[in-house]
């Protein structure tokens, strides 16, 4: 067996050098050698910039792949999803059929978005059709709920571009760009409140394709009661479900900060509405992740060195259809309960258990697929290979099941594994 | 002792005359008289051809469902020359025991109120009605100031009262003697041993299928669970309360339980439910309870904190201070040994014509009284549907979690079942136990008494209330408390203090709650 791991980190956190610790690795400063680094999203855009030229060697590993604003950036995203629309479009996929209304039927998960300044024109296009909507206006490259507020009035926004325009001269370069969504305005109440899922999904490659769900998502609350009214535009409190706005409401809570488990929220579903509407809930949730994942996988740079944890952020509206809305390169690892803490140390340790297996010196020659015991609380979500090997005809059988609205067979077609039984 | 034919007269002279009380049995003759215009009416023929009418519309199954549900309600009529209280509670020292205790929660009731000079009730000006009801859906949000208030009692003051409970008749020797019972409850009731809970408990044991149990390795658990589905879509489909009833002791699957529940409860959520919980909901708006306070404080200190039960918190505020209104509720004081409180219009003092019961549904809520409506809101989404379910479960069940009697499911014989049963199959545990001042009671009472809601996970919750409606008994939470013991045996043996016992048992929310209750009723050599 060869030496212990040299792991680096930039942020601080107790669950991540708590796991690093229990491994026995040891410690060390960033400029020596190092074979596990878990860095910020800043970090790696140094690591891999042209100018250092940093070259990573057989033996290291890094927490995200460096074009991973492909996906985690909110206009990059919905740019990869248009454009791979448009590619199934062009080939003919069934997966690009439309409706009569000339949506999707199976690619429509994302709310209708634009970039600002850039798709302007497009915009007033679309918010005069419907002119009662309200739009959510959104800072590209900014997360933990800043710089968000909701506009319904074009005069509204004419006024944010002469406001950032007259403010700064930059605020055309693309740091400052916006995109602007249709905002969801009957998202699903549960208690009279609405909420957010937060899911967590690791990929280990993207070509092929290998990607896990993490068991233990979970729901996050707004602790006011939810109301359409416009009167309510301004009231960040009622809108966002983000734990870094809602800690600063006078009703957060710190025993369980607004936080539900999934299973909690299987069960209401499952008792309130029945099985089946669930289950197709869940499946369509599996679905849209593989599908933005399926998007970007051509345009990310697939280091075999990287592995990245994202954070998936899914509203389900009150037809119980699931919105993809954001995907987050480095979700939140403070812990803001005693669960939470547990919940967070257990995703590292689950985590480094995929991407370096056994808690030994990484090597990337390795074929990055763990056996089934070593995912803990993941489940595979995807995997191409295995998608692949078990026929072309497989994959066409997922679509036509898809087409005709089978249920429950979805998830079983990315390889979930079976239930697991008590004892 | 009546005649087996005159108590079931009896009985039915009292069903007869509930119903004809009731809604169904006007429906039921507007129903058979419009029958009368119908062509296969005929008039030679009258009374068959209506009976076949209404069992072919289904008004039968109705009436039959509502003679079920009073059947299960209430208690079988008592020997006509016996005293109305026998039917409350037979034995004359629980009387007095329970009357001593409710003396106690209005004292302390009354000294609160004057305390903070406050009122019991008061109408609410036309500005606070209108803020009320505005906010009705999101009380949760209003911070109103209640650290004046404190709960009225909490289960561990209840313990107290029921640890000094003695039958006069009994000799009561304080020395130890092979006579007393080595734990807290000191007074002889009749309670189940394990033969006979085996005998009671029959569709648990462990050649019957359960859901949520995955144990035999040859059969997928699918297949147990597909066909026990189907079953219950039938059941559904018959709308049957009984066959319902016989169909929860297996356990519900998800999906099916809030109808199965309602069906058992024979909860229908009419048109006239609706509107008389919309009345409730007015009563709530016209006029401020002191209770209103205490609710509002129970609710903040429990399911506000709890993982599972947060979300719902407005919920639980549109439920129970509607409950507070609700005189029907008085009705289950029939059968229940408390005794509604009165309060009496100022400056009438004692004048029984200015009585009034207070709260109106004459129930004074607890530390935890909440956490008893905390897990239907994961079945029920309507509120009026949910307050329904509610008030059903708790007058035919969770009142006796807090109210002093001999009945096999009341709270002293719950008590004595868990200890009795500790101290048969795990002498040594329960020994080890009070040695070190643990007395197991004391950590197991809080269980009980909130049917162990916001202690388990809801999943495993739901189906333990399953067999709470399946065989419309508590006394699978003192076998489930037993269980718990059991199953923490071994670390238990280790504590040295109330403490570490207490952290031992402190965590509740990963037990699988059948495999426990098979294990300890059906697995272990007795």
């Amino acid at each position: 067996m060869a030496g212990k791991v040299k792991w680096v980190t930039d942020i601080e956190k107790s669950v991540l050098i708590n796991n690093f610790e229990k491994r026995g690795w040891i410690q060390v400063s960033e400029n020596e050698d190092w074979n596990f680094y878990w860095m910020s999203v800043q970090t790696i855009r140094n690591v891999f910039s042209v100018e250092t030229g940093y070259r990573l060697s057989d033996d290291q590993i890094v927490n995200h792949f460096p074009n991973h604003y492909e996906l985690t950036r909110k206009d990059l995203m919905v740019k990869n999803i248009k454009r791979y629309r448009k590619e199934l479009e062009k080939e003919g996929s069934p997966l690009a059929e439309k409706d009569e209304n000339g949506k999707y039927l199976y690619l429509d998960f994302v709310p209708v978005t634009f970039m600002l300044p850039a798709d302007y024109n497009l915009f007033v296009e679309e918010f005069r059709k419907n002119p009662s909507s309200t739009w959510i206006m959104k800072p590209c490259g900014k997360a933990q709920g800043k710089g968000i507020f909701l506009i319904n009035k074009l005069s509204q926004i004419k006024k944010w571009s002469r406001d950032s325009k007259t403010s700064s001269f930059i605020s055309q370069s693309s740091k400052e760009a916006y995109v602007i969504s249709l905002y969801i305005n009957n998202p699903l109440l549960i208690g009279g409140k609405k909420f957010d899922l937060r899911l967590y999904v690791l990929v280990s490659t993207y070509r092929p394709l290998r990607c896990y769900m993490y068991k233990l998502g979970f729901c996050r609350f707004c602790t006011v009661k939810y109301t359409p009214s416009t009167s309510e535009l301004d009231n960040m409190f009622v809108h966002l479900t983000n734990v870094a706005i809602q800690k600063h409401g006078d009703d957060y809570n710190h025993i369980h900060g607004g936080k539900w488990t999934v299973s909690n929220l299987r069960l209401y579903l499952e008792s309130t509405r029945g099985k089946d509407v669930t289950s197709k809930l869940f499946d369509e949730i599996h679905w849209i992740i593989v599908q933005s994942l399926k998007a970007v996988a051509p345009v990310m740079n697939n280091d075999k060195h990287c592995f990245e944890c994202y954070g998936y952020d899914i509203i389900i509206d009150d037809k119980l259809k699931p919105w993809l809305i954001e995907v987050n390169a480095s979700p939140s690892l403070t812990s803001s309960t005693a669960n939470d803490r547990i919940l967070k140390y257990n995703l590292i340790n689950d985590t480094l258990n995929i991407a370096v297996p056994n808690g030994e010196i990484p090597d990337n020659k390795w074929n990055k697929s763990p056996p089934k015991e070593a995912l803990g609380n993941y489940e595979i979500l995807y995997d191409e290979e295995m998608a692949q090997s078990e026929g072309p005809d497989r994959d066409l059988r997922s679509r036509s099941g898809q087409s005709i609205g089978l249920k429950g067979n979805r998830a079983r077609d990315f390889g979930k594994p079976g239930p697991t039984t008590w004892k | 002792m009546l005649g087996q034919d005159g108590g079931l007269s009896l009985t039915i002279a009292q069903l007869v005359q509930r119903l004809k009380a009731s809604g169904l049995h006007s429906q039921l003759e507007r129903q058979a008289r419009l029958s009368l215009h119908r062509p296969d009416i005929k008039l030679e023929s009258l009374k068959e051809d209506i009976k076949g009418f209404l069992k072919a519309s289904g008004w039968e199954k109705k009436l039959q469902n509502a003679v079920y549900s009073e059947l299960s309600v209430f208690p079988s009529p008592c020997h006509p020359s016996a005293p109305p209280e026998h039917i409350k509670e037979s034995l004359a020292y629980m009387r007095k025991a329970q009357g001593n205790w409710e003396k106690r929660i209005l004292k302390s009731l009354n000294s609160m109120c004057t305390e903070l000079g406050i009122p019991l009730a008061q109408k609410r000006s036309v500005n606070e009605q209108k803020e009320l009801l505005n906010k009705w859906n999101e009380m949760g949000t209003d911070e109103p100031d209640l650290s004046l208030f404190r709960p009225v009692y909490a289960p561990k003051d209840f313990l107290e009262v029921l640890m000094n409970l003695r039958n006069p008749n009994y000799e009561n020797s304080e020395q130890p003697s092979f006579r007393n019972h080595l734990g807290l409850i000191q007074v002889p009731l009749k309670v189940k041993d394990i033969p006979e809970l085996k005998e009671y408990f029959s569709e648990l044991d462990l050649n019957t299928g359960q859901l949520d149990i995955d144990d035999s390795a040859e059969v997928p658990p699918e297949l147990f669970e597909n066909e026990h589905v189907r079953i219950g879509q039938k059941v559904l489909a018959e709308q049957d309360s009984a066959a319902a009833q016989q169909y929860v002791r297996q356990g519900c699957p998800t999906s099916l339980r809030a109808e199965l529940w309602a069906l058992i409860l024979n909860v229908s959520n009419q048109p006239e439910d609706v509107l008389y919980y919309e009345q409730l909901k007015s009563n709530v708006i016209l006029h401020d309870l002191l209770v209103d306070s205490l609710i509002y404080k129970d609710v903040k200190l429990t399911a506000s904190n709890d993982d599972y039960y947060f979300v719902f918190e407005d919920y639980l505020y549109q439920v129970l201070l509607c409950f507070s209104r609700d005189t029907s509720v008085l009705q289950h004081f029939a059968y229940n040994s408390a005794i509604p409180p009165k309060s009496y219009i100022r400056g009438k003092l004692g004048m029984e014509e200015y009585a009034v019961f207070y709260p109106p549904n004459g129930v004074i809520p607890f530390h935890g009284f909440s956490m008893y409506v905390a897990p239907l809101c994961f079945l029920y989404h309507e509120p009026s549907k949910l307050y329904q379910i509610f008030r059903e479960i708790y007058v035919r069940y969770f009142f006796r979690l807090h109210s002093i009697s001999s009945h096999p499911s009341g709270i002293v014989s719950l008590c004595l079942l868990f200890e009795t049963l500790l101290q048969t199959h795990l002498p040594q545990l329960f020994y080890h136990l009070r040695e070190i001042g643990a007395q197991p009671l004391r950590i197991s009472f809080k269980w009980m008494v909130r049917a162990f809601s916001g202690y388990l996970a809801t999943d495993q919750l739901l189906l333990l209330w399953d067999r709470i409606l399946g065989y419309s008994s508590l006394e699978v939470l003192a076998v489930l408390a037993a269980a718990v013991f059991a199953f923490r045996a071994v670390n238990l043996m280790e504590a040295t203090s109330l403490a570490a016992a207490e952290a031992v048992l402190a965590d509740l929310s990963t037990l699988k709650v059948m495999p426990l209750l098979q294990i300890f009723l059906f697995a272990t050599g007795t």
